[in-house]
C-alpha cells in the first residue's frame, strides 16, 4: 500500500464514536455475532454523552400512570413543531423504555421511587415526568454501564484515534475507514463490512457552546464527504441555560433539571417574564399564573405546566429577547433561581454537580443565590439522513445513530429525548449493519490509491512549515457561526456568512502542524478537525439562508413566523463533485393512526 | 491584570524540561483555561488532553504545583499574585508528550474485572431497589476516570513493578460498586485478594485526599472489602458453609 501505512484492522462492523450510540450499536452488533470495532478520538469513557445531566426520557409510567408511548410521540413531534421524521419519534417512544429496562439489567443505578422503581423527572416539553435520571449526571451512569457493558463483550476499542476519510469500493459501498494515533501520528486502516457513525455533534463550531474539543461534526463530514445526505442542518439547538459567568466558562451547561426541579427564571426586574413568551400552540397546556405553575409539580391532573418548562427553542429565544430589551442579568443573562424555592438539602441532592460545578467555578452558591444563565450552542437537530428502521444512510454500508443522524428531532429536540435516543437507535444500528456485515460472503476490497490521497491530504498540515495558526483559524470559524449563524439568524447576515465561510475555506487550507513531530500534536489534530468543521459550517449556512421562516432551532428575524410550506418540508444537503448544494425535498407523512393523535391541536 | 508565570512540563519519553511561558492573567480562570491559552498563542503542538472543562469526564488530570489535580477544576485565583505555576503530567504513568500520559494500564485491569452478573427480574418484570440501597453504589459510580488516585498511590506511583498484581484504588471502588450492587451475584473477593493486590493497600487514604468526587476510596471501598474477604476466607462458618453448599456467592457473611 503505502509506506505510511503499516496497520490493518478487519472487522465486520467498525464504528466511529464511542459514546451512548456506539456503544449500545457494539454490543447489539456483538451480540448477534458480528465482530466489532469501536473506534474514538479520546479515551474510552469520555465521549461528550458524560456532559449530560438530566436524564433520558421514557414513557415507563413509574411515576404518571397515565403516562405512554402515544403522549411522548405526540410532546417529540410537537417539541421538534411536526417537522421529524415521524417514523423514527415513534419507535424511539415505543422502544426508549425497554433501552432503560436493559441499562439496569447491565447495572445502572438510577434514582429510585418509594416502591423502589425507577424515579422520573419533570423536563420541559414532557407532559408527564419522564426523565429515568441519576441525580444530575445522568450521561455518566448511561457511558459507564455501557463501556462495562461492552468491556465484558470482546469488544475491540482503539481509543484516541482519529478517522479523516470513509474509502467506498467500486461499487459505492463504504469498506473502509483511514484514521491516525493521536499518541504516535502513524496511520491505521480499517477495513470492514458494515461502517456506523455515531461522532456526536457539530457545537464546536461555535464561541459559546457546552460542547467540547471533540465536537467538530466529524461524522457529518465524513458522511457528506462520502456521498452520504444530510438533511435538517439549519436546526441547531441553544440550550436556553448556560453559565455566562466567569467569561472562561460561558456556555457550559446548567441542566434543565434545575428548572424541572422547581427553578424559575427572572430579569432584572425580579420578574418571571417566560409568563410574556407562551406560544399560542402550548397555550392550552401552559398555567397563565404563577399559582398554578407551582402547583403544578404537586398536581399535575388539576394544573398546566409553568412556562418555564416550554421547549428549549421557546425559553431560549424568549432570554434572548429580554436581555436584548435591557432587562438582563450583570453578566448579559438573565438569573435562575432554585434557592428561594427549594431546601438546600433538596437542591445537593437533586442538583449535586451543578452545585459543585457553579461553587468550583463561580464562587456561587446555588442553594443561597439566583444563577446568571443564558443560550448556549448545545445540539444539531441536523445530521446523516437515515433509515428510521435500520439506521441506514444513503451511501451503502454507512449508517448512523446519535446526534450525526437527523431526522428523529425535527426542528428542536426536548431535553431527555437524546440519551433514549442514542440506545434506541444506536441498537437498531447495531442490528442492521451486523446483519449486513454477517450476510456478506466476500471480504471487501480497499483501493490503495485512495488509501494513498487520504494519507497525503492528512498529511498535508506539515508541509505548510510558514502555515497558519490553527487555533487561530478556528477562532474565526467560531466567530463567523456565533455572530452570523447564532441563535437569531437573517438574510444579510447569512449571505455575509457565505463569503466568510469560503475564505474560511482557503485559510482551512493554509492551516499548519507548527512543528514536524506527529507524536500528540494538537496543532496538527485541529488543523484536520477544521476541515470537518468549515464542511458543516457551510451546510448549516446554507440550509439556513433558504428557510425564510423560523421554527424551533432556526429563527429568522427577517421571517417570524412558522410557513406551512416550509413546514412540509427537509432540506437535504448534498456534496456532489466537491460542490455542496441544498435542495427541499418533501416531508415522509404520518400514517392516520398517528395523525389521529394529533386531531385536536392547535397547529 | 498582571502577567502569570507558568511552566509546562515539555517533552517525552526520551526525556524533556520544564518550559517558561508568561501570559497575561484573565479573571475568573481555570488553570486548563491558561493551558488552553498558552496552547493558541505560543505552542500550536502543545499535548494536552481534555474533554468537557467541566470536571465530568476526568480527561486532564496533570500535578499542579505538585499536587494531582484537574486542570479544568483548579481555578487561578488559589495561587498567590506573583507565584509560579507549575504544570508536570502524572509521575504513575509513562509519558506520550508533554501533558500527555499513557494510561492504558487503567483499561487493561478494568478489563480484567468480572461482570455483573444480575440476578432474576421480580415476578411483575421489574427489578425493585430502594434508594437507601443503591445510595452506597452511587457514589461509587459518581467516578470519572481521571486517575488521580491511580496516580497518587505509592504502591505503582513508586514501584512500577507493582502494576501486574495491583488494581488500584480506581479498580477497586469499581469492585466495591459490583460486590455491594443489589442485583449482582457474581463473586471476585478472591481474585481481589489473589490477583489484584487488595492486601498491598495499606490504607493511607493518599487517593481519597485527591479524588475530585470526593468518593470515600478507602473507608467506603477499600476497607469493606478487606473486610469481607477477611470474613470470606477465615470465618470458619463460612468455610464450611462454602465447603457443604458450594455457594457460588458469599456476599452475605454471618460475619457482618
Amino acid at each position: 500500500m503505502t509506506d505510511e501505512l503499516n496497520e490493518i484492522h478487519s472487522h465486520d462492523v467498525v464504528i466511529i464514536g464511542a459514546g451512548g450510540a456506539g456503544l449500545r450499536a457494539a454490543i447489539e452488533a456483538r451480540s448477534l455475532g458480528a465482530s466489532v470495532a469501536v473506534v474514538c478520538k479520546s479515551l474510552f469513557g469520555k465521549a461528550h454523552t458524560v456532559m449530560a445531566e438530566g436524564g433520558m426520557a421514557a414513557a415507563m409510567g413509574n411515576v404518571w400512570k397515565e403516562d405512554n408511548w402515544r403522549v411522548h410521540f405526540r410532546d417529540t413531534m410537537r417539541g421538534g413543531k411536526m417537522l421529524n421524521n415521524y417514523r423514527m419519534a415513534e419507535l424511539h417512544a415505543k422502544e426508549a423504555p425497554d433501552r432503560v429496562y436493559e441499562l439496569e439489567e447491565w447495572g445502572a443505578l438510577f434514582d429510585r421511587t418509594k416502591d423502589g422503581l425507577i424515579l422520573q423527572r419533570d423536563f420541559g416539553g414532557h407532559k408527564y415526568a419522564r426523565l429515568a435520571h441519576v441525580g444530575d449526571r445522568t450521561g455518566l451512569e448511561l457511558i459507564r454501564t455501557l463501556q462495562q457493558k461492552a468491556t465484558s463483550m470482546d469488544i475491540d476499542v482503539y481509543m484516541e484515534c482519529k478517522i479523516v476519510k470513509l474509502l467506498k469500493d467500486s461499487s459505492g459501498a463504504v469498506v473502509g475507514a483511514l484514521g491516525f494515533w493521536r499518541n504516535s501520528g502513524e496511520f491505521v486502516l480499517f477495513k470492514g463490512k458494515s461502517f456506523i457513525l455515531a461522532s456526536g455533534g457539530i457545537g464546536k463550531s461555535w464561541k459559546f457552546t457546552s460542547n467540547s474539543w471533540e465536537s467538530t461534526g466529524d461524522g457529518h463530514a465524513l458522511a457528506a464527504t462520502a456521498g452520504a445526505d444530510l438533511i435538517d442542518m439549519e436546526f441547531v439547538q441553544f440550550h436556553p441555560t448556560g453559565m455566562v459567568w466567569p467569561l472562561s466558562v460561558r456556555g457550559l451547561l446548567v441542566t434543565e433539571g434545575v428548572r424541572g426541579d422547581g427553578g424559575v427564571l427572572r430579569n432584572s426586574l425580579d420578574k418571571r417574564f417566560m409568563f410574556n413568551y407562551i406560544p399560542e400552540m402550548f397555550a392550552a397546556e401552559t398555567a397563565d399564573t404563577e399559582e398554578e405553575g407551582d402547583r403544578w409539580y404537586e398536581d399535575k391532573s388539576n394544573n398546566r405546566r409553568p412556562p418555564e418548562l416550554l421547549p428549549r427553542d421557546e425559553v431560549a429565544r424568549s432570554i434572548n429577547s429580554e436581555v436584548k430589551a435591557g432587562r438582563g442579568s450583570p453578566h448579559g443573562g438573565v438569573f435562575l433561581d432554585i434557592a428561594s424555592r427549594r431546601s438546600p438539602e433538596y437542591i445537593k441532592r437533586r442538583l449535586p454537580s451543578m452545585y459543585h460545578q457553579f461553587k468550583a467555578l463561580a464562587d456561587v452558591d446555588i442553594t443561597a443565590t439566583a444563577m446568571e444563565v443564558g443560550p448556549t450552542c448545545h445540539y444539531v437537530m441536523g445530521g446523516v439522513r437515515v433509515d428510521a428502521d435500520t439506521a441506514a444512510s444513503t451511501v451503502d454500508g454507512l449508517f448512523a445513530a446519535g446526534e450525526v443522524a437527523g431526522g428523529m428531532h425535527g426542528s428542536n429536540r426536548l431535553g431527555g429525548n437524546s440519551l433514549s435516543d442514542l440506545v434506541v437507535f444506536g441498537k437498531r444500528a447495531g442490528e442492521y449493519a451486523a446483519k449486513r456485515a454477517l450476510g456478506m460472503t466476500k471480504d471487501v476490497e480497499v483501493d490503495q490509491a485512495e488509501v494513498r490521497l487520504a494519507v497525503e491530504e492528512a498529511l498535508a498540515p506539515f508541509n505548510r512549515s510558514q502555515g497558519d495558526n490553527p487555533f487561530k483559524v478556528q477562532q474565526e470559524i467560531q466567530d463567523t457561526m456565533q455572530n452570523l449563524v447564532g441563535i437569531i439568524r437573517n438574510q444579510q447576515e447569512l449571505e455575509q456568512a457565505h463569503s466568510e465561510i469560503e475564505k474560511l475555506k482557503e485559510r482551512v487550507k493554509q492551516a499548519g502542524a507548527s512543528t514536524t513531530s506527529r507524536r500528540f500534536n494538537s496543532a496538527w489534530h485541529t488543523a484536520l478537525d477544521l476541515v470537518s468543521m468549515i464542511t458543516v459550517s457551510e451546510a448549516v449556512a446554507k440550509a439556513a439562508l433558504l428557510r425564510k421562516e423560523s421554527r424551533g432551532g432556526h429563527t429568522r428575524e427577517d421571517f417570524p413566523k412558522a410557513d406551512p410550506e416550509f413546514g412540509k418540508i427537509n432540506h437535504v444537503v448534498r456534496i456532489i463533485n466537491g460542490e455542496m448544494s441544498v435542495k427541499p425535498e418533501p416531508l415522509p407523512q404520518m400514517t392516520p393512526d398517528l395523525a389521529e393523535i394529533f386531531k385536536d391541536d392547535v397547529k | 491584570m498582571a502577567d502569570l508565570n507558568v511552566k509546562l512540563w515539555r517533552g517525552d519519553e526520551n526525556g524533556g524540561e520544564l518550559v517558561d511561558y508568561t501570559i497575561e492573567a484573565q479573571e475568573g480562570e481555570v488553570v486548563l483555561d491558561v493551558v488552553h491559552r498558552i496552547q493558541a498563542s505560543q505552542a500550536p503542538d502543545l499535548a494536552v488532553r481534555w474533554n468537557c472543562k467541566a470536571g465530568k469526564c476526568g480527561s486532564c488530570s496533570a500535578e499542579i504545583n505538585g499536587k494531582p489535580s484537574l486542570m479544568c477544576m483548579t481555578r487561578t485565583s488559589v495561587f498567590e499574585p506573583g507565584e509560579t505555576i507549575t504544570i508536570t503530567p502524572m509521575k504513575t504513568f509513562p509519558i506520550i508528550r508533554d501533558l500527555v500520559t499513557d494510561v492504558s494500564f487503567n483499561f487493561k485491569m478494568l478489563k480484567k474485572v468480572p461482570a455483573l452478573k444480575p440476578k432474576a427480574r421480580e415476578a411483575d418484570g421489574t427489578y425493585r431497589m430502594f434508594q437507601e440501597d443503591i445510595e452506597r453504589g452511587q457514589e461509587f459510580r459518581k467516578c470519572i476516570e481521571c486517575f488521580l488516585c491511580q496516580n497518587v498511590c505509592h504502591v505503582i506511583r513508586d514501584h512500577e513493578e507493582n502494576k501486574t498484581n495491583y488494581a488500584g484504588p480506581r479498580l477497586f471502588i469499581r469492585y466495591a460498586d459490583l460486590e455491594m450492587h443489589p442485583l449482582d451475584t457474581n463473586d471476585r473477593l478472591s481474585l481481589l485478594q489473589d490477583k489484584m493486590g487488595l492486601g498491598m493497600c495499606n490504607i493511607t487514604k493518599c487517593c481519597t485526599e485527591v479524588c475530585p468526587e470526593h468518593i470515600h476510596i478507602t473507608d467506603n471501598a477499600i476497607i469493606p472489602l478487606k473486610e469481607r474477604v477477611v470474613g470470606d476466607r477465615y470465618d470458619p462458618l463460612v468455610w464450611l458453609g462454602k465447603k457443604i453448599f458450594r455457594k457460588s456467592k458469599t456476599k452475605v457473611t454471618v460475619t457482618e
